[in-house]
């Protein structure tokens, strides 16, 4: 491994996460600051890809928001993340589910996946 | 200031205190010998050479050896003279990472990546003429008039024109240290430093 990957993992302080992975329903719970309160809201959605490592992995998260969809990147180290949760695990095949973003109605559905 | 020799590893990012996510760069700095301390009495000038990245001894002329076994030091890929070097030091030391400190600023000189020979519209930013369509021929990306006629005649000095781009010395000054790690030799500075992966860097405090 060389020394770029090396320490850009010991710059990061792990978060207790879940492990998620593309095809995945999850709910981020994320901090926001305005001014100097500090609230937590959440975001609801199919996570559609995992990408990069280290300090400077990410996660996609996509959602239907009336009608509209809104799809997030998070840095999966971020502080401001508070938590995660797994709603549902999908069965989907492929890493990067992009092709989601050209289906609609019920062509849109992940399937479940049963362990 | 004193400096060191060292390597740009690469870039990576970090989150601050307040969960910002900051770009960095990871360099590899000494440990560096100091090879020979240069006087005014001797040389004329004063200065510290330094050396750094050790090397197979079979790959360095005797002559060069000799003159880094004076010092102690190993076979080195690289010497720099660091002028003015504001702390004491006798031949043959060995400065590490320990100089620096963690949240204090630093200057990083590297060599920039080298572009070729580019025109203008890469090289200073000239819009190039014209238009794409309309009758246009081949002057897209030329840089246009480079002056008037019989007044003055000639072509003033420093007139930007295409050349060679990047591969040049370049300074950074103010980057913030972000984090030392003396067990690996690394310094993590805030922000882009110049120059390739793995080319050499003089880092000065």
């Amino acid at each position: 491994m060389d020394l770029t990957t090396t320490i850009s993992k010991e710059l990061v302080t792990k978060l207790d996460l879940p492990n998620f992975k593309a095809g995945d329903n999850i709910t981020v719970y994320y901090k926001i600051k305005e001014g100097s309160k500090e609230r937590i809201q959440f975001f609801k959605g199919d996570v559609i890809q995992r990408k990069g490592s280290g300090s400077t992995e990410t996660f996609t998260i996509r959602k239907i928001s009336n009608g509209i969809a809104v799809e997030r990147i998070f840095p999966v180290n971020s502080p401001s993340i508070d938590k995660i949760e797994l709603n549902k695990s999908g069965k989907v095949r492929r890493a990067r589910i992009f092709y989601l973003r050209e289906l609609t109605g019920k062509k849109a559905r992940i399937k479940e996946s049963r362990k | 200031m004193p400096g060191l020799l060292g390597k740009k590893i690469g870039m990576t990012s970090m989150f601050s205190e307040e969960g910002k996510n900051i770009p960095c760069t990871i360099l590899e700095v000494g440990p560096c010998v100091v090879s020979q301390i240069k006087t005014n009495e001797i040389d004329g000038y004063e200065a510290v050479q330094i050396a750094y990245d050790e090397q197979k001894e079979s790959r360095m002329s005797k002559a060069l050896m000799g003159h880094l076994k004076k010092a102690n030091s190993k076979a080195v890929k690289k010497m720099v003279e660091v002028t003015p070097f504001d702390i004491e030091v006798n031949l043959g030391d060995i400065l590490t990472v320990d100089l620096f400190e963690e949240g204090s600023f630093v200057t990083v000189v590297g060599t920039s990546k080298g572009k070729g020979f580019q025109g203008v519209v890469k090289r200073h930013g000239f819009a190039g003429v014209g238009d794409a369509t309309h009758g246009q021929h081949n002057r897209l990306r030329a840089p246009g008039s480079i002056g008037a006629a019989s007044y003055p005649a000639r072509v003033f000095k420093g007139m930007r024109m295409a050349g060679q781009m990047g591969n040049e010395r370049v300074k950074v000054e103010n980057l913030q240290v972000l984090k030392i790690m003396s067990d690996r030799n690394v310094i993590i500075v805030k922000g882009a430093v110049p120059g390739a992966k793995n080319s050499y860097i003089i880092i000065e405090k």
